[in-house]
């Protein structure tokens, strides 16, 4: 490798033919053509299972307790969990409009819904704490409430991440350096997001009305 | 629409034209090596200099290779490892090793095996090779790849030294609950454990999610997916096992470490909790995971038969179906680890019967292989004999499993030496020989010297003779009721023999692998020089120098067949080269993700030293929050500071990729 000029073509020069000239494509691409895309779509793909995988986990130590599910505690209190999903379902509108100003390449309205989406997930964080309270278990009380506290928890990992991802990529697009690939990145914050609000769904009824049944 | 607007933040230049690249001509790539361009491309893609530049690698060459090397220096401590447990055992009534520390070794002996050396070096392979068989210049999320690396070293070194300091996991690789639980494991030893599942299974998962997206996303224009080389898609088969398999075993530890370090009741029956839980999480991964070591072995089957009959492999669509059928069904096959535990009679049937039915993929591939065998030109090198070994040794593994997979043996020869002699037939014979094949096949590439060929052939037959004088005695000794894991055993047990014939088969293999090793030593600098394709093989790694240039290709390569090097283009106007990617970055070419079709330029992260800094940070935070509970919590904040530093642009390499920016 030290000397690279008499290193051999890397294609035979007998057969060095024409060359496709890529120098006119674009920079970057939305959706799936991009690698972040599939980065993201990776790491969905991961933590979706890692949710299943304790949603299963949940089912499976119900079955050991049959009737008495769940185990002696109060049931967890509805208000604060539905708010909850009000605000994410709400949330998905932000970060469409984020989106789609991304793809347009619209710095001014990029900027400002950035700012509403970091908005809405700080006011999930706010309220996901108050829906710790109304657990009425703690984590070592038994298996149950192990396994909720592990559930929400689990998302709230998820929610806290996703809302530092947004403050650092708004952030960016206030004080640059910016360029216009960033735009992506703003596109896959927002997929990243749809991915959270659909987990908590599920999740949200497995905490909220499976005990309840 | 409107004209784009030009972006102008942080008193950027504000005369780049979005609409057109407007990097000069001249720094432009596509002139063969020797030109300007390609020199300049050399410099691009070099590692920075110095300690720092050291610890910023990010070119999957550099990190490949330490990791492979890495993965290598663990296969060989968990080998001595091995080798004290049989020295050990060698004899009856032996007390060289108490209980406590034989407990200690073979759970690391095991854990080392499966968790730090079979899965990621084949990973680290993956990491070195695939861009080059892709023909392009890194894989896709080369910082990534570093973090990945360095998660890997980190957590290696935490587990070693925790077993030097006598506070070894000693449950087994498995650490059942509840013997691994808080109750019955007091101390740190399990936590070591649980966290380096953390480790490797962070960095599994990274190294899955860039090889999916580097295969699906960066390969030559014209490697359409019915072109892929097999060995990019056993690697990408691999990919996807390991992101739905993994975190059920990253689930389960982090559940351990919750129940014994905060007191939660995930485990604990008492508490409504159930140990069987972790069995089922735990082989959920752990069945898989013989198949994400078993896959990628394949894939250098596929390279290695190719090129020493010289032919392409027999019923390339069927070798690759096989590769995706052996993957979907290897989730099912997970309770064939719990026959003996209470699992429903139903359960166990069906679990029986797919256990029975993966040998059908199993099997297409290896008539596949047979057949290419049995009508090529063999050339009978070192790699073929490793390659040759594997048909044998896999087989008697194979038919071993087919005992073990149905429930009335299963349960005769449960927890016995049956079990161990199974394993290490399907894992050595079924990873490690084409591993070793693997290494002397790709050796040539990586360092630009040939291995020498006669200890290359003694390596072999004191591999495969002491493999076979090592384990074969094992299945007797389980069918004579020899149970795993016990330190010694009374002299009377009719065991003494056997054991004494095993042991010294770990010597053999211990010489064996003392050849290897000077082998490499001696060949990585006075081996014959290689050139480009010693072996006369098809993809493209080897159409580039050996060692590799730092960027792959002086011009990214166009491909028009399944094995480009054996076949060309069908006529003369067809493209054979990319131009036109900027040769003072590092920028590469993005393809559509079946027909490979030229899609859009990206430019590849620089190297940075904050993927390093976020592993140790990383590595703080995981060891901190089982000595200090709250760390779990504060322990993401460095964590999180330094990965914003990683992704943070620099307004220099901004302006740089400002002038390359073209908008769709």
């Amino acid at each position: 490798m030290t000397d690279v000029a008499a290193t051999p073509a890397s294609v035979p020069p007998e057969r060095r033919g024409t060359a496709l000239d890529v120098s006119q494509l674009p920079s970057f691409g939305f959706s799936h053509r991009s690698l972040m895309w599939w980065g993201t779509l990776g790491v969905m793909a991961i933590e979706g299972t890692v949710f299943a995988l304790v949603i299963m986990s949940y089912f499976y130590l119900r079955t050991n307790a049959a009737d008495d599910w769940p185990l002696g505690v109060p049931v967890p209190g509805l208000l604060w969990g539905t708010l909850n999903v009000i605000i994410l379902l709400a949330s998905g509108v932000p970060n469409h409009l984020a989106k789609k100003s991304a793809e347009r390449y619209d710095l001014g309205a990029t900027r400002f819904w950035l700012v509403v989406c970091a908005a809405f997930a700080v006011a999930f964080v706010v309220v996901r704490f108050l829906e710790f309270t109304q657990l009425h278990c703690r984590w070592d009380s038994n298996a149950y409430g192990s396994v909720v506290w592990g559930l929400l928890g689990l998302h709230t990992l998820h929610l806290v991440t996703d809302l530092y991802d947004t403050g650092v990529l708004a952030t960016m697009f206030f004080t640059g350096p910016l360029e216009s690939k960033r735009f992506v990145d703003v596109s896959e914050n927002s997929v990243y997001w749809y991915f959270v609000v659909l987990a908590w769904l599920p999740i949200y009824a497995v905490i909220y009305w499976a005990p309840r049944f | 629409m409107t004209p784009p607007a030009p972006l102008a933040v942080d008193g950027l230049r504000k005369d780049f034209d979005p609409s057109v690249n407007q990097q000069p001509r001249e720094k432009r790539d596509g002139p063969p090596w020797g030109s300007p361009q390609a020199l300049e491309l050399e410099q691009t893609w070099r590692e920075p200099p110095g300690l720092v530049g050291w610890l910023s690698a990010v070119n999957h060459k550099s990190i490949g290779k330490r990791f492979i090397i890495t993965a290598f220096v663990v296969f060989c401590a968990a080998g001595l490892l091995a080798a004290t447990m049989r020295l050990q055992l060698s004899r009856p009534d032996n007390h060289l090793v108490g209980p406590d520390l034989y407990n200690q070794i073979f759970t690391l002996h095991g854990t080392a095996m499966m968790f730090l050396f079979a899965v990621p070096v084949m990973q680290a392979m993956a990491v070195y090779l695939l861009p080059m068989m892709l023909g392009t210049r890194s894989t896709a999320f080369p910082r990534m790849t570093a973090y990945a690396y360095w998660m890997y070293v980190f957590g290696a070194l935490m587990i070693f030294a925790a077993f030097l300091l006598r506070a070894g996991p000693d449950a087994g690789w498995f650490d059942y609950v509840p013997l691994a639980g808080p109750q019955y494991s007091p101390g740190h030893r399990s936590d070591f454990w649980a966290q380096l599942i953390s480790f490797t299974e962070v960095s599994g998962l990274l190294v899955s999610v860039d090889v999916i997206t580097t295969t699906f996303k960066l390969r030559a224009p014209g490697m359409t997916l019915a072109r892929m080389p097999l060995f990019a898609w056993a690697m990408l088969v691999t990919a996807f096992m390991i992101i739905f398999a993994m975190p059920a075993v990253m689930t389960a530890s982090t559940m351990l470490l919750f129940d014994r370090t905060f007191g939660f009741h995930f485990f604990n029956p008492s508490d409504g909790g159930d140990a069987l839980l972790w069995q089922h999480l735990f082989w959920f991964f752990g069945h898989p995971e013989v198949y994400f070591i078993f896959i990628p072995a394949l894939g250098f089957m596929s390279s290695i038969i190719a090129t020493f009959a010289r032919r392409p492999v027999y019923g390339h669509p069927a070798m690759v179906l096989a590769l995706i059928a052996t993957a979907f069904f290897s989730f099912g096959l997970w309770v064939h680890h719990m026959f003996a535990t209470s699992v429903p009679e139903l359960g166990k049937a069906f679990f029986t019967a797919m256990s029975m039915m993966i040998a059908i993929p199993s099997a297409v591939q290896i008539f596949c292989w047979l057949a290419t065998l049995a009508t090529g030109r063999l050339n009978m090198k070192t790699p073929l004999l490793f390659v040759l070994g594997f048909f044998f040794i896999l087989v008697l593994g194979g038919l071993t499993g087919l005992i073990l997979g149905s429930v009335p043996l299963d349960l005769q020869v449960h927890d016995t030496y049956f079990v161990v002699a199974h394993l290490h037939y399907v894992l050595i014979g079924g990873a490690v020989f084409p591993l070793f094949g693997a290494f002397y096949y790709w050796f040539p590439k990586i360092t630009g010297r040939m291995m020498d060929e006669k200890l290359g052939r003694w390596n072999f037959w004191l591999f495969f003779i002491g493999f076979n004088v090592t384990f074969y005695p094992m299945h007797h000794l389980g069918l004579r009721g020899m149970p795993r894991r016990v330190y010694t055993y009374p002299a009377d047990m009719g065991w003494n023999t056997l054991n004494l014939v095993s042991s010294i088969g770990a010597v053999i293999i211990f010489v064996s692998v003392l050849c290897f090793i000077v082998n490499v030593l001696k060949s990585r600098r006075g081996g014959a020089p290689a050139g480009d394709n010693p072996w006369g093989a098809p993809t493209l790694e080897w159409a580039t120098t050996s060692p590799p240039a730092w960027s792959n290709f002086a011009a990214i390569p166009v491909v028009s067949s399944r094995e480009p090097l054996w076949q060309g283009p069908a006529d003369a106007s067809v493209a054979t080269h990319v131009a036109g990617l900027a040769t003072d970055v590092r920028e590469g070419l993005v393809t559509t993700v079946v027909d490979a079709i030229p899609d859009h330029r990206y430019v590849y992260p620089s190297p940075s030293i904050w993927p390093f800094v976020a592993a140790v940070a990383t590595t703080f935070w995981f060891i901190g929050s089982f000595y200090m509970p709250t760390a779990m919590a504060w322990g993401m904040v460095p964590v999180a500071i330094a990965l914003t530093f990683w992704f943070w642009p620099t307004k220099k390499e901004t302006v740089k990729h400002l002038l390359l920016e073209k908008r769709a």
